[in-house]
């Protein structure tokens, strides 16, 4: 009978110790997922005011397409240096989802210049945002599937016995709120058969 | 279909086909330890003082001479396959199309949580790329100047997230593994042929009389069939392998770009290049995104092909493909297919 309920208690404490690690190694990798977020966009916003310098003596009409860029990135700055994990993720990711609003309006204002686009310079420049566009939204989707695996596994029932030991806490999701925000409208010209 | 996460799903995908792997070394197992089991077995009624055999030398040899090789194809495979297809690695990007690489393969190295590969420019007009090296931490990536020459940015991006897929998957680990193997069973095979036509007549015939009786017999009748069957049946499974990898990297790439009509598209532009990647040999043609030889082989479906291509027939997976995207596009899930 003793040795049983050792047993029994050394299988507990086993499994304790496994949960805690497998909580604080989730958690780590949602920590790190937040880091590649917070570097790519950190590289978004480095390459607006490069951009904006780049278009701005060829179109001096398009003043306020500018001016909303330069808006929307200078808010992002802001909500960026707030968030954490924790908190304010809704947020940024709202600023973020403006910022991206305003460049795709400037990207339209652009193509409208042939003789600006003919510049390698701006070839490249639009390159970049391309990539560094697909950058966010590749580390995006890596923080949501880590962050979410985290949290599942925080409610989750034998689990959420340690969450308290390890410290665990619910982290924000990277998403956009507002119904509104959602559905951007979509322009199909090519003509294919509606799926 | 349950919303698993990404990593979850990777590493289902990796364990798919061990099953595969299992046979294979299940077949290697039994052609060393077999030989060393019927030489036991012929030993065990020799007189006390005569030889036993206790210890199974043969498998172990054959074992050794597989990791000796398996280990000296690591260690040089990926620089000698560089190598040999003349590529030059890509440090600083020139043109806008480099750039545009550079930038895939960074995108997509965020998307897979791997580290970035190193990339190498084959001088070929032929679209075609390639992954090799044996860890995430020394993986290369090599695509033809035809390919950037003719894909668009997205179905580039399907490209290099197929190749990232082999690097993620430990496709070149298991693959040099499997060619190592291979190799080994190739010799021994080489190796009994020899000896059955030279030296089996003198003196065996009459010595192995009032042995251990027909046992004996049986295991060695089998273990010489399989031996000399060994290196088109080995060659088999390690076809089948490399087809259920490919299948594989086009549906954890998918997962990379959740975009798998960019692959699709990509895969149907490379079919009608249908010239031969000259610089590109045999060895590494499982690690190819489209068999280098432009053998026709690939392109139709049938018993014989099936059996005999490094790659599954291009229509099924451009079908496939086309199928995931319209299963995202209407629930948001990406299939979870192998």
């Amino acid at each position: 009978m003793f040795w049983i309920l050792l047993l029994v208690i050394a299988v507990v404490i086993a499994w304790v110790i496994g949960a805690y690690n497998k909580l604080i190694s989730l958690k780590g990798q949602t920590l790190n997922a937040w880091k590649q977020i917070d570097v790519q966009l950190k590289r978004r916003h480095d390459l607006i005011p490069n951009l904006v310098n780049a278009v701005k003596g060829a179109m001096d009409f398009e003043k306020e397409t500018l001016e909303a860029v330069i808006q929307a990135r200078n808010t992002a700055l802001r909500a960026q240096q707030q968030a954490t994990p924790t908190g304010g993720v809704q947020a940024l990711a709202q600023a973020e989802a403006q910022l991206g609003a305003a460049l795709s309006r400037l990207n339209v204002v652009v193509e409208q210049y042939p003789q600006l686009k003919a510049t390698a310079n701006i070839g490249q420049l639009q390159e970049e945002l391309t990539s560094t566009e697909n950058r966010v939204a590749f580390s995006r989707q890596a923080y949501n599937d880590t962050a979410t695996d985290y949290n599942v596994k925080q409610q989750q029932f034998p689990w959420s016995l340690v969450t308290g030991l390890a410290k665990a806490e619910p982290v924000e999701l990277w998403e956009i709120q507002e119904p509104g925000d959602r559905d951007l409208p979509t322009v199909d010209l090519s003509m294919k058969p509606k799926a | 279909m349950s919303e698993a996460s990404l990593f979850a799903q990777q590493e289902r995908n990796r364990h798919r086909s061990t099953l595969l792997v299992a046979v294979f070394v299940l077949f290697f197992a039994w052609i060393g330890f077999g030989a060393d089991y019927i030489i036991h077995l012929s030993t065990a009624g020799a007189p006390p003082t005569a030889y036993h055999h206790q210890i199974p030398f043969a498998g172990l040899a054959a074992c050794a001479l597989a990791l000796g090789m398996a280990w000296f194809s690591w260690r040089r495979g990926a620089q000698q396959v560089l190598w040999s297809t003349r590529a030059w690695e890509l440090v600083n990007a020139a043109t806008p199309e480099e750039q545009q690489l550079v930038n895939v393969v960074e995108e997509m190295a965020i998307a897979s949580g791997l580290p970035k590969p190193k990339i190498w420019i084959v001088p070929d007009d032929d679209p075609n790329a390639f992954a090799t090296g044996i860890d995430e931490r020394h993986a290369h990536l090599a695509v033809t100047q035809g390919l950037l020459a003719t894909l668009s940015r997205d179905e580039l991006q399907g490209v290099v997230a197929h190749e990232m897929a082999h690097i993620k998957n430990y496709d070149v680990r298991l693959m040099t593994l499997l060619a190592a193997l291979v190799g080994v069973l190739a010799l021994i095979s080489d190796a009994t042929m020899r000896f059955l036509w030279f030296g089996g007549g003198r003196g065996r015939g009459g010595s192995k009389k009032g042995g251990s009786g027909p046992l004996l017999a049986i295991l060695l009748v089998v273990w010489i069939i399989t031996v000399l069957l060994a290196p088109v049946v080995s060659r088999l499974l390690a076809m089948a392998v490399s087809r259920k990898r490919e299948y594989l990297a086009d549906a954890t790439g998918a997962q990379f770009t959740r975009n798998p009509a960019g692959l699709a598209d990509a895969l149907e532009k490379i079919e009608t290049a249908v010239a031969p990647t000259k610089s590109i040999k045999w060895g590494t043609a499982h690690l190819c995104i489209t068999d280098p030889l432009g053998r026709r082989i690939n392109a139709k479906q049938g018993v014989v092909a099936n059996l005999l291509a490094t790659h599954p027939p291009m229509a099924v997976r451009i079908a496939r493909l086309k199928q995931m995207a319209y299963q995202y596009q209407k629930t948001g899930v990406l299939p979870d297919e192998g």
